[in-house]
């Protein structure tokens, strides 16, 4: 989290609006446009109409209006993108996943658009006082979030691992510090160095648990999948709230794999739609079958859909969530989970079990406790710096030591807060008897 | 005020002649500006009132650093020390802490004779009643018998004198020393200028009368055999070298400290002051630590032509006949004469977060105070605080700016910021733990560190600065062959260095960097570099093996320097920054910080708080 990355967000409220704006601020904010539009940065405070394509795949997502300001002269004081879209939430989301794609960019946190306008002087005295009172409902909010995290078990063993690095700590300073006291003696290097090597491995693995956490959360995807017709992308369209695939009567009308991210409620979902899978026609939809295989063998959930009109292809394997589509024109089989297009209950319904299945899967983050990547890169960093930290003591650098121990002590401290000199020097004192 | 027509005058006044005030003195002296040192007696200039002994771990490196300022503690100690070690020297150089055991009349024989020569210095013999003012800042002092003294600025290292309470069981001695009397009238006078007041204690052991000891059967503590010296420009130790013994304390011991404890003022709550947690009395580490296997007691002597020791671990303020009994149930004291019992004292200090990070005091303009009155024990810190309070009253003095030590280059740097953003809650020692840039802060490198920026200053002497630079020379000289000078594989392992096979050419200072390598294993490859000097070789040698950890320290220096350097105006009106709250306004009324990171030391200061203030930095530096 760097003050100088390039932020974004969604300026306007999220949920359906005629229009979106993102603002984008940052060094990048320049970059970023001409990778959307494929042309260069308009001049300042200009509004331009831009074609909005995906710089990877050349797709053409919308049409959009744009406003470059440069910084200083911007609500910033940085360069600042204004991107004015379409509002439906395929628009956003993918909006969204394409500006997330860009190296040094990345979502705002909260109040960090009011921040950076702070830090860059652009508030008078006046002003500073409501400024002041969003950051501490903002610092508060932060309070809040580390207590979520505290008690989500995080926290308690955040706090178990302090400790531990504090007894380190305590044997390498009390040598450093009191060499020349009756009572502290010589290095208890095998004892210091068992202990170090267990609070590494307990590290690791929390890593490493924390790490398929993370990667699930990121992209706990759902792939629709069925024979042509049954109206997966209509139901992909509803799910997504807008109209990103184009659904026709006729069969075999999705070629390629279309996908969106979701929030349900709070679990980020990536949703996909695939081609109807039966034997192909023509090359073209022989290779969107293909691509829709393969998207069902890395799905973590499919959705089945299946309707009382078109006759099964592949038979459900275990796990898929099977749904029936058309219930208002086709009467589904008794107990199944029924859809039609015009029954809102019934998609809100289906959303309800989805989510439930991502919830499953990903955990109520018992095992994986870690939820952000800070987080884990702290644990790596600590675990690299415990090693070398084991690695000198065994070679008696018990001052190369201390200095590892310092290092891990900052990095964990950003998950339990780490201790200071003072804490430090209480521990020696409360274990050995020092003073001559 | 009417005596001041017939008052003399100088630049800077320095109150107290103990190793706060001397180095003080001097420093101001060397900076060009005439300084009197007011002290009650001049024979009591450079006293060491507690144990026999300058450096240690931590203390050590302050030791070096006065030195590399060009003061006088690690020159004096060099003359009167009579064992020297350095302590740790079985580990890396960034945990070695030089210590000698000190003569204590040769220490001040050798410090009185060489401020009575001092150039800029006078001494003034008085006692200093009050302070005082004109328009509100420190203009002198006046002195019991009613003499006034002015200057441009004043400071005040009063040391345990303030008020200082000497408890020995449970009788109570007004006394700033045992047999000297405290300085009640400066003590009352300073807390009506709305001075913070707190009260701290310390203690001492019984001095031992060294025949009365059975020497025979104690374990031997020998100095090192070729001793090394605490300053840069010390050639050797002329003085000989003796052996401290080590005995310990016995069951027997513990039973009468623990029957005797009833008795003692920590129990009966006369003493209010807190103690240090590092150096507690024999009754604190009896009842917290209880018998073990008994408490380890270093006998020190106190120098050549005194017979008295001092036993380093028995600190006590029990009654006499109980400090009699408990020392002659340990081995060797059977038959031990007390030459002068042991006490606690306790003293006022002043809340060194009332300083400016300079020592100036932020109430009394003009006004710095150093040592013990800050809140620290130990001869090492005070001298340490007493070199850069000179300096600065020095340049207060000639209406120059005065200068901060920084934390990420000196020990002395640490202290100083640890008291003035942090305060004290017990007497503050120094501990190489509390830097967090102790790789770097090593004994060896401390003139490197320090010398240029005395030079700059103005405080060292030019026969030092030329010395240092000759030393700066030859070891660049020497780094410079080393990286010049580069060898294949194959011929660094012909002489019995196992680096990879790589066929890669590897410089002579990326062999040195090995853990494997020492200088002498270069010589052999390349004999011309047995050309420098053994300490240019040695500077090399430790930097290199420090490389890569010094390299991402200084990432960490320069990081922690940006965040934090970003001033604040001391006249900085909190009071018209909308957004702060109350308590947090108030508390940065008080403790006018100079910097970001001096804000950020302010207890109860938030994020929110910070980013105003980040602001108003900013501000402060774009409208300068």
């Amino acid at each position: 989290m760097a003050e100088s990355d390039t932020i974004f967000a969604l300026a306007t409220p999220p949920g359906r609006s005629a229009l979106a704006v993102f603002r984008i601020s940052g060094a990048q904010a320049g970059y970023v446009l001409e990778m959307l539009s494929g042309r260069a940065v308009p001049e300042a405070r200009r509004v331009v109409l831009r074609a909005i394509s995906d710089p990877d795949s050349g797709e053409r997502i919308d049409t959009g209006l744009a406003t470059f300001f440069k910084g200083p002269a911007s609500f910033t004081g940085e360069d600042l993108l204004e991107l004015t879209v379409h509002g439906g939430r395929g628009v956003i989301n993918a909006v969204s996943s394409i500006l997330r794609r860009f190296e040094k960019v990345r979502t705002a946190e909260p109040g960090e658009f009011t921040r950076r306008a702070y830090s860059a002087g652009k508030f008078d005295l006046a002003q500073a006082e409501a400024i002041a009172d969003l950051i501490d409902s903002e610092t508060e909010f932060q309070r809040r979030q580390a207590l979520r995290l505290l008690d989500n078990g995080l926290g308690r063993r955040a706090e178990v691992w302090r400790q531990s690095l504090l007894q380190i700590a305590v044997e390498l300073e009390s040598v450093l510090d009191f060499s020349d006291e009756g009572d502290v003696g010589e290095a208890q290097v095998e004892g210091l160095v068992a202990r170090a090597e267990e609070l590494r491995l307990e590290i690791v693995r929390a890593r490493d648990a924390g790490a398929r956490s993370l990667a699930l959360r990121n992209g706990f995807t759902v792939v629709i999948a069925g024979p042509p017709n049954v109206g997966k992308s209509t139901l992909f369209n509803l799910l997504a709230g807008s109209e990103l695939a184009i659904v026709t009567e006729y069969a075999g009308t999705t070629r390629d794999l279309l996908s969106t991210d979701l929030d349900l409620d709070g679990v980020p979902v990536k949703l996909v739609d695939t081609a109807g899978v039966r034997v192909a026609l023509d090359p073209v939809e022989a290779i969107g079958v293909e691509r829709a295989r393969s998207a069902i063998g890395s799905a973590d959930l499919v959705v089945r859909l299946q309707s009382g009109d078109v006759d099964p292809f592949d038979e459900a394997a275990p796990g898929d969530l099977v749904v029936w589509s058309k219930a208002d024109r086709f009467a589904p089989p008794k107990g199944v989970i029924a859809i039609s297009s015009v029954d809102f209950d019934s998609i809100s319904k289906l959303i309800k079990s989805i989510r439930e299945r991502a919830l499953n899967t990903v955990g109520d983050g018992s095992e994986g406790l870690l939820t952000r990547q800070r987080h884990l890169d702290a644990l790596a960093i600590s675990a690299d710096a415990l090693g070398r930290l084991i690695e000198a003591s065994r070679g008696n650098r018990l001052e190369l030591a201390a200095e590892e121990c310092r290092d891990v002590n900052v990095a964990l401290g950003s998950i339990s807060g780490s201790f200071g000199a003072e804490e430090l020097l209480g521990a020696i004192f409360a274990r050995f008897c020092i003073g001559k | 005020m009417k005596h001041d027509s017939q008052a003399e005058r100088f630049d800077v006044i320095v109150i107290g002649g103990g190793h706060a005030g001397c180095e003080a003195a001097a420093a101001s002296a060397r900076m060009g500006a005439r300084t009197a040192l007011v002290t009650k007696s001049i024979s009591d200039i450079g006293v060491m009132s507690c144990n026999p002994a300058i450096g240690g771990l931590g203390k050590g490196q302050i030791v070096r650093e006065i030195d590399a300022l060009d003061g006088l503690m690690a020159r004096m100690a060099d003359r009167a020390g009579i064992q020297f070690r350095i302590l740790n020297r079985s580990r890396g150089p960034a945990a070695r802490g030089p210590r000698a055991q000190i003569d204590r009349r040769l220490y001040q024989r050798a410090m009185q004779t060489e401020l009575a020569t001092y150039p800029n210095l006078s001494t003034v013999v008085g006692m200093v009643d009050g302070l005082i003012l004109q328009e509100g800042q420190v203009s002198g002092v006046r002195l019991h018998d009613g003499r006034a003294v002015l200057a441009g600025a004043v400071v005040l290292t009063a040391g345990t004198f303030l008020r200082g309470v000497i408890h020995i069981g449970r009788k109570r001695i007004a006394a700033g020393r045992v047999g000297e009397a405290p300085a009640e009238l400066l003590g009352r006078n300073l807390e009506s200028f709305g001075l913070a007041v707190g009260r701290l204690k310390t203690g001492t052991p019984a001095r031992l009368h060294q025949r009365t000891i059975d020497w025979d059967g104690l374990e031997r503590q020998p100095g090192d055999s070729d001793p090394e010296p605490f300053s840069f420009l010390s050639d050797g130790i002329a003085t000989p070298q003796v052996d401290c013994r080590i005995t310990r304390t016995t069951a027997a011991t513990h039973d009468i400290i623990r029957d005797a404890f009833v008795d003692s003022p920590l129990r009966t709550g006369a003493i209010v002051g807190h103690g240090p947690r590092y150096c507690p009395s024999i009754e604190d580490k009896v009842s917290r630590f209880g018998d073990r296997d008994g408490h380890q007691i270093f006998l020190e002597p106190e120098g050549f032509d005194t017979e008295l020791v001092y036993p380093n671990g028995v600190s006590t303020s029990l009654s006499e006949s109980a400090q009699e009994r408990f020392l002659r149930t340990i081995p060797g004291l059977e038959r031990v004469e007390i030459a002068r019992y042991g006490y606690a004292i306790e003293y006022d200090y002043f809340d060194p977060r009332g300083l400016f990070p300079t020592l100036e005091s932020k109430n009394l303009c003009r006004l710095f105070l150093a040592g013990q009155v800050n809140g620290t024990t130990g001869y090492e810190e005070a001298a340490g605080q007493g070199v850069l309070a000179g300096i600065n009253a020095a340049l207060r003095s000639s209406g120059a700016t005065p200068a901060v030590l920084e934390r990420s280059a000196s020990f002395i740097g640490v202290m100083i910021d640890d008291l003035t953003s942090r305060g004290v809650t017990e007497p503050y020692r120094m501990f190489t733990s509390r830097s967090e840039f102790r790789l770097s802060l090593r004994a060896d490198n401390a003139d490197f560190r320090l010398t240029p920026v005395g030079t700059s200053l103005g405080c060292v002497s030019g026969g030092r600065t030329a010395a240092f630079r000759m030393r700066e020379l030859e070891t660049s000289e020497v780094a410079r062959k080393l990286s010049g000078l580069s060898a294949t594989p194959q011929m660094t392992r012909s002489f019995g260095i196992d680096v990879k096979e790589d066929g890669v050419r590897r410089t002579a200072m990326e062999l040195l960097a090995r853990v494997d390598v020492c200088f002498e294993d270069l010589i052999r490859m390349w004999p011309e570099l047995s050309n420098s000097s053994a300490s240019a070789r040695m500077q090399v040698e430790t930097d290199a093996k420090y490389a890569v950890y010094l390299d991402r320290q200084n990432g960490a220096v320069s990081d922690y320097r940006a965040r934090l350097a970003a001033k604040l105006s001391p006249d900085l009106d909190y009071r018209s920054i909308p957004g702060l709250s109350n308590e947090i306004r108030s508390r940065l009324l008080k403790a006018k910080p100079l910097t970001l990171g001096h804000a950020y030391e302010v207890e109860g200061m938030t994020p929110a708080a910070m980013t105003l203030l980040a602001a108003y930095a900013k501000r402060g530096e774009a409208g300068a």
